[in-house]
Formats: structure tokens, sequence, C-alpha cells
């Protein structure tokens, strides 16, 4: 297909500018201007509008299709939060209003908004105050451990050493490294969850903290985690809890009652935001009683008289992370979905979310190798079998052949610590009926393997590209159709 | 309302497949670790939420005419960009793991790349960043990655709300950030040159910067790279319509915020940040890059690339902890600037600078208001002094349906009665003639 630069007929237009009054010269000094105009394509509104529309056409979403990605709690996102957010008093908001004097006073939905999601993420968590402002979840991970290096430096206690376990998203290490420490991997044992006794072993003064998600990238649930968040705090450690499984424990369990000293959510994840074709996202982070001082300038708090303000006295804060009051627009949507799921519609979430997995689990055992036994939370690991590999079949074919069969791959190859792994997390969101295709579907992959491995790695064969070649792509660099030289 | 698809039948038969109860699928959490304490209110339906929301929504005000800048703009947004976002394929689909399913957002995000290139002159671009302020830092370290050196020279005209950004990044690292103090409202040139030394990893400026204020940062580059540092230049996405490109001042990482084009304000998120730099740097780029190749067929096709600098890969030697991109902003973006095109761009730029060099005369005119700075290269903002504090006015006026500027206390000592004023593409002469007298008024009184 062509490159919407390679459509750009001279001359065309597609948008009328309200010029009105205004002269066309402007004064301006040469030397300050640019010597050519930018080479944005010249098209018409239906151009742009007909390149776009095709271009959406050669996507899954959850819209389309199943998108079983593991991990990133890929749940129908519902329209209703869509046209909420695109309320003028909320789209057209000035994030500096609240800034000035009496301004305050014509943003008060907004504020409204921010401090009622921080009360209800306190008490989904068990944690006592939240900051909306981090982007992403890998970004509250940054905030989060920038919050535990705060509270080490306020205390005069010298540490160097984030701990993260082996089976961790790669933001946890790399977060940690990025805040200025060194970062140790923990072992995981054969049951698939932290080794204790390694974990023992690595533990002493030097420790900061320790991330972690709970339920692991595994789906499992570690039954010590109060006892590792004991051993922890024991050398004046914090944990920290990544947030990006919660779904499978919403309304069950409260990370804050298993010792957690800081959280960050993904609300793009269990609180059925978009997930934008990678972005954006939120990831406000949450913190226990003795830290809410670090927290990120500033918060939202709500007066005597029942309005609502911004707080920017907090002297031992971290700072400002973000320029304003985070990705607001997304705290909004994931507002209005807890308000509509309600507290009986959270327990029904995670309660459904660990149902549809453990039962792909059980349906897919006889025909690929489970990488860990006994029950999952929302999602569960396979890897492909002995009697596949020997026919020279890879995970990536597996999932290759699934779009063909009209499925979105699980994730692959991720966690690193099982080989050939395919981390499949179907959601809540999900009936029995497209469950069951898709079981169907992984089955028939499954035979195909051993029958008819060619047409498997042939896969896929109905999108509008075949594989690509990656290598070449980094190799022979072209990430930009444009030559500055001309 | 928990948008569960499977009725209580299904559930029990999907339970009887496993053989176990619900409860038993929860086994493996300790009793004494399950919830006692979960105080949410019931749920609300979709009429309810509906009118919960539309009640809080209005109460905020966006009747104000807004003259409120310092870099988020209330732009003119074209109907066919929310259009085409909402096409729910772009939408709710995920990071292009599995380029197949996802030529439509890899194309996206490699035309995207493409048009930054083409707007701020440099080679390459990323897929995107957070916004304009984790965009500098990012580029910031990417600099000392560079050169592997750790002075920082920044100067006070970059936006504020950036500059405090940054301390808070840097606070744990070993940086030495230095910052100079702005002359007369621009970059600080001479304190900059006579900063700039063999430990230098990169100076840091913003076109036009936070006054306003316009520059041709060429020298500056030149006595960067003399000293073996990078130049990096913080820019608005609009102004390039017309400005000299930081590519042409030969800037060697560009970055800035993109909300401009074509993003609502949404009281201050979701935005982008944009960075484009020089090709031979582009292994040392943070966030994800989508690359062009073909498929087994050869056919043309678009991945991710240079993936063995991410995180995923990398872990913590990776060249940031960015996971994600701002995917479906830079989508908003990119059909931002195909609809607007060679000419919209163009004509948008120079229309706000016309309104904005109208609003700059027809204020100064008032008694009592006067210029901040000598120099009138400015492109659509610039500062001005009240004969009182600014904050008090700006707060007058409110009341008058104008959010009228920025005052410039919060950031800038001495600045007690300075405003920063804006004007886009979207304040006609008329609402400038209104703002002007309701001024004089506030002023009077």
């Amino acid at each position: 297909m062509q490159l919407i630069f390679e459509k750009s007929v001279p001359g065309r237009k597609a948008v009328q500018i309200n010029a009105g009054d205004a002269p066309t010269k402007i004064n301006i000094k040469k030397q300050f201007l640019r010597a050519e105009d930018p080479d944005l394509p010249e098209l018409s509104e239906l151009d742009v509008v007909r390149h776009f529309t095709e271009l959406s056409r050669k996507n899954f979403g959850v819209d389309t299709n199943f998108y079983p990605l593991g991990s990133c709690t890929m749940k129908y996102n519902p329209k209703v939060t869509e046209l909420i957010a695109s309320y003028p008093g909320f789209a057209h908001l000035h994030p500096l209003l609240p800034q000035l004097r009496m301004g305050g006073m014509l943003t008060q939905g907004a504020l409204q908004v921010l401090h009622e999601t921080d009360l209800l993420l306190q008490e989904i968590t068990g944690m006592d105050g939240f900051t909306m402002q981090p982007m992403a979840g890998s970004h509250g991970e940054l905030t989060g451990i920038m919050i535990i290096a705060a509270y080490h430096a306020d205390k005069g206690n010298e540490k160097t050493t984030i701990l993260v376990p082996d089976s961790a998203h790669g933001t946890n290490p790399a977060s940690a490294a990025i805040a200025g420490y060194k970062v140790v991997s923990v072992p995981s044992n054969d049951k698939g969850v932290m080794d204790m006794e390694a974990l023992k072993g690595l533990i002493n003064e030097d420790v900061a903290g320790l991330m972690l998600t709970c339920p692991n990238t595994l789906g499992l649930f570690n039954p010590h985690i109060k006892d590792i968040c004991d051993l922890i705090h024991d050398v004046d450690g914090l944990v920290y809890y990544d947030g990006a499984n919660l779904n499978a424990i919403v309304g069950k369990a409260r990370p804050g009652d298993f010792g957690f000293d800081v959280v960050h959510l993904n609300l793009h994840k269990t609180f059925a935001t978009p997930h934008g074709g990678g972005g954006p996202g939120a990831g406000p982070v949450g913190v226990t009683r003795p830290l809410l001082k670090y927290l990120p300038v500033s918060i939202v708090v709500k007066r005597k008289d029942g309005t609502y303000a911004l707080e920017y006295e907090m002297k031992k804060s971290i700072g400002y992370i973000a320029p304003f009051y985070g990705n607001f627009g997304i705290v909004l949507r994931a507002y209005v979905y807890i308000l509509m799921l309600g507290k009986e519609g959270l327990i029904r979430v995670s309660e459904n979310a660990v149902l549809n997995a453990n039962y792909i689990k059980e349906k897919l055992k006889p025909y690929y190798k489970l990488a860990f036994e006994g029950i999952c939370k929302h999602e569960c690991v396979f890897s492909i079998t002995k009697e596949m590999a020997d026919k020279g079949i890879h995970t990536m074919d597996v999932a290759k052949a699934l779009i063909d069969k009209g499925f979105h791959p699980p994730t692959v190859y991720f966690p690193t610590i099982v080989k050939e792994s395919m981390m499949i997390e179907p959601t809540e969101t999900e009936s029995k009926e497209t469950i069951d295709s898709f079981i169907q579907a992984m089955i028939e992959i499954a035979e195909l393997a051993l029958s008819d491995p060619e047409k498997l790695k042939a896969a896929p064969v109905t999108t509008p590209v075949t594989r690509p070649d990656e290598t070449s792509a980094a190799r022979n660099l072209n990430v930009s159709n444009f030559c500055p030289c001309g | 309302m928990p948008f569960i698809a499977n009725t209580p039948d299904q559930q029990k038969e999907m339970l009887a497949e496993i053989g176990l109860s619900m409860e038993e699928l929860f086994s493996d959490i300790p009793e004494k670790l399950k919830c006692d304490s979960f105080k949410l209110p019931k749920g609300l339906n979709e009429q309810q939420v509906r009118e919960k929301l539309y009640k809080l929504a209005d109460k905020n005000s966006t009747r104000l005419i807004c003259f409120l800048g310092g870099g988020f703009y209330d732009h003119f947004i074209p109907a066919a960009i929310n259009a085409l976002v909402s096409r729910s394929e772009f939408y709710t689909a995920y990071t292009p793991y599995q380029p197949e399913l996802s030529q439509g957002t890899l194309q996206a995000i490699y035309e995207y790349q493409s048009a930054i290139s083409r707007l701020t002159g440099m080679e390459v671009a990323n897929a995107s960043l957070y916004d304009g302020g984790t965009a500098i830092y990012e580029a910031m370290m990417m600099a000392m990655r560079i050169t592997n050196r750790n002075k920082v020279i920044m100067d006070d005209s970059v936006n504020p709300i950036y500059r405090v950004m940054i301390q808070s990044y840097t606070r744990n690292l070993k940086i030495d950030l230095e910052e100079t103090p702005n002359a007369d409202g621009a970059a600080n040139r001479k304190r900059i040159l006579e900063c700039i030394d063999d430990s230098t990893a990169a100076v840091i400026l913003q076109n036009p910067n936070f006054f306003g204020r316009i520059d041709d940062f060429t020298d500056i580059a030149k006595a960067a790279h003399d000293k073996g540092a990078l130049l990096i230049v913080s820019c608005y996405p609009i102004a390039l319509g017309i400005l000299k490109t930081p590519g042409e001042m030969d800037a060697d990482i560009v970055v800035g915020e993109g909300q401009s084009l074509g993003l609502n304000m949404s009281f201050g998120g979701p935005y982008l940040g944009f960075m484009s730099t020089k090709k031979q740097y582009i292994r040392k780029m943070p966030g994800r890059i989508v690359g062009e190749t073909l498929d087994k067929n050869g056919k043309r096709s678009f991945v991710l690339t240079l993936q063995a600098r991410e995180q995923h890969i990398r872990r913590d030697k990776a060249t940031s902890n960015i996971c994600s991109n701002e995917a479906l902003c830079a989508l908003s973006s990119l059909i931002y600037l195909s609809l607007m095109g060679k000419s919209g761009l163009k004509e948008t730029a120079k229309l706000c600078a016309n309104h904005a060099a109208y609003a700059f005369k027809r204020l100064s005119q008032i008694p009592g208001v006067k210029p901040r700075f000598k120099s009138k290269w400015f492109f659509n903002e610039f500062v001005l002094d009240l004969p009182c504090e600014a904050g008090d006015v700006v707060a007058n006026l409110i009341e008058k349906g104008f959010a009228a500027g920025f005052p410039l206390s919060r950031y800038y000592k001495g600045m007690e009665n300075s405003i920063l004023i804006s004007v886009t593409e979207k304040r006609s002469r008329q609402e400038i003639g209104m703002l002007a007298e309701a001024l004089e008024g506030a002023l009077c009184s």
C-alpha cells in the first residue's frame, strides 16, 4: 500500500483555514524562517479519510478479534467512556486554568473526577493515597522507585539495590536502573514463583526494595507474598507492587493488605481504557500513609466547604513528574468504568477472568505443554510440546497460524523463564462461545503441527502481508521517507 | 454493569469442566489475605453514569475566551481526526507485536515518524514519547549516553513546567545541570557559550521559547559541536509551519509537545512527546521505532525495529524504561498534518503570528501596559508588564469571561506584574479587541 506522502497531488487541499480579515504577510526576519515549506502531503479530506480507513482495516483490535495477549488484559472497552471523554467540559479544558486565581472554581468537575478516582483506587488496592500523574505503567514504576529513593534519602539510608524476579516485565529492571539503582534478579523455583531461599540469600542492608507482580507473569499467585513483604521490611526495604495483573484479584484481595508499600495500576488493563495501538495509557501510583508526603506535586484535595483544590505545598515530594495531572482523559474513562461496575461488578471481573483462564488451561492441557500445574489466575502459560519441536515447529508458528484462524495470538516468548512460551489471557469480557472457538483453533493447530508442519510455517496467509523480514529491517534501516539533504 | 457475557449457567458449565467451584479457583490466595473491606458504591447503568458525568463536565467552564498557552494551546481541530481515530481497529488494538495483523498501526507510525522528520528537518524520529517534558528528559539522557559526559546546560527560557520535571528526574542521578538565566527574554547566549566545555553533554534550548521569543541557534550548535557537545531543541510544531527548523540549525536531538497537532487540551493529557534526531544517533534513541521492510513475498511491510535497545530485551541495560508510546495521539497528529498539508500548516502558523502581532500592538497601547522585553521577534506568544500584580488582573478577567494569559510570577522572580499572552489562529480580531477593552477596564478599576 502507498504511503500517504506518495498520494500527494501538488495544489490539493483538505482544509480551508479561517483566515478572516488577517493580513497574509508576516513580519518575521528571514533568518528565523525555514527555507522551504514543510513537505507534508497535499490531499483532499476524502483522500485522507480513505487512506486511514484503509489502514484501520489492516489491524486486529479487541472489537474485531479475540485478543488473548497475556499480561496486557485486552478486555472490551465500553463505548460510553469514549462518549463521556468527548464532553466539551472535559475535552476542551485548559490544564493551566486551575493554576490561575479563580480558575480552580471553573474546573471543579475535573478536579472532582481526579479526587474521587483516587478514593476509589485506594479502596480497591488498600493503599492510602494515589497520584494520577504517571502516564503509563512504566512511568508509574519510575515514579514508584523515585518515591522509594526519597524515603531512603529522607531516613539517611544508603541503599543501592532493587530486587526484581526473573519472571518480571522488562520495564521493572529498566525503571529501577534508570532511577539510579543496581538491579539484582531473583530466580523462580520449580513451582513458578519466587524462590524463597534464593530471596533470603539476596536480602541485605543494601536492598532498597523489591518489585513484584502478583499474580506473576505465569498467572500464579504466590502464597508467601506476605512473608516476602515482611523479609524486605526487616531490612527497611520497601515492596513495590506492579499492578499489571490486578485484574486477577480485583475485589478479592488487595496489595495493601499483603504488605506492599507502593503500587502502580495500569488503567488500560484492569480498568478497561483503550490500548490505542500502544498508548496512551495511565499508571497511577498509590502508597501507604508514611509515604504520602513523597507523592509528586500536585495532588487534589477536598476542602472543608466541599470544593476541590490543587495542593502544591509538599516539601518532601519527589517533585513534578508530569506537566499537569497525568493523562486526565484516560483517568476519566477508568473512573466511569469503576462507577459502572461498582463493588459487585468488580468482583465478577476477577472471577470471570480467572474462570476463563482456567477453562482454557484445562482444555488445552492435553495438546500443549502446560508450564506449571495447578490453579492459575487471569492467565495461563503453555509452550509447544516436544513432538512439535521435533517437527521443527516453534511457538511463533503456532502464533502465526492462529492469525489465519481469526485470533490475535497470545503473548509469545514471554515470560522468558519458560522456553517457547505462550501466555494466554482471555479476560472476563469474552464469552464461552468465543473461547471455545479459540480452543478449537488451538487444537487444530496442534494437530496440524504434527501432520503438516510446513503449512504452519507458511502462516499467516490471510493477512495483508506475510511474515516480514525483521533482520533486514534492522540492517537496512528505513524509518523515515525523508532526507533533509533533499 | 460488568460487561461480562457468560450467563450463570455457562459459568456453572465451565466450572464443571474445570472440576472446581468459583471459591476453589481463588483457594491459592491465603484466607487471611482476602479482602474484608471492599467498600465500593453500587454500580451504575449507562444512563445513570452519563447523567452524573454530564453534570460534572458542566461544572468545568470551557466558555472562557482562551489566551492561555504556555506550551498548551487552543488550536482548531478538523472533525475528520476524531472520526478516524475513533475507528476501533485503531483504538482497541495494542502495541504491534504481530506485524501481519498490525500493518495499519505500523504504517501509520512510520508515516508519523516521516512527518515529524519533515517538520523538524531531521533524518529520523521515534514513534512518540509520553509528553514534551519527558521527551526533554529522554533527550538529555540520550545525549549523555552518546557523549559519555554528564554536564547539561539548560536556559531558563525553556518551559518551566518541563524544567521542574527535569529537576525531579535527575535528583538521584549524577548530572551536573546548569541553568542559565535568560537575557531579556532570549536564551542567554553569552553565558551558554562560556559554560560549554569538554565535559558538556548537551545544551537544551527551546524555540519559540517559553516567552514566545524566536531565535536561530545555529551559532550555539556550532559552539557545542566544537566541544563535542550536542544541541537539544524543544520546539512548538505549529510554529514549524514557518520557522527555521532545528535541522537547519544543525541541532542533534529535537523534541516537543505534540498537543497542538490536533489533540484536545483534555485538562493535561493524553498528549504526546515527539523526538527526532540524526541518523547516526538512532541506536541511542529511546522509544519504539517502526521500520519499512519486505515480507516473504517481497511485499512492502512495516515492523517494530531496533528492539535490542528496549526494555523487554535489554531489561536493566535498556536505553529507557519506556514500553509503549502514545500511539493513538501520534495517529491524531499524523492525520492532523495530513489534513493541513503543506499549505495548511504554513497558513495556520502565519495566522497565529499575525493575530499575535495584532494583539501585541493593541494591548501595548493600553495606558500602563508595556512590553516586557525589547525584542519584537516572537511567534504567537508575548509578555506584557501590567501596572499591578498580573495574578489579580487575570482573576478579575476570568469573571469577565477571559482566560487572559498566564501570570509569570509562579516561575520567575521579579515578574509579579508580567503576563504571558498566547494567541492562536482561533482568536479573531474581535475577540482580541474584547480582551483589550476588558483589560483596560480591569486596570482602571
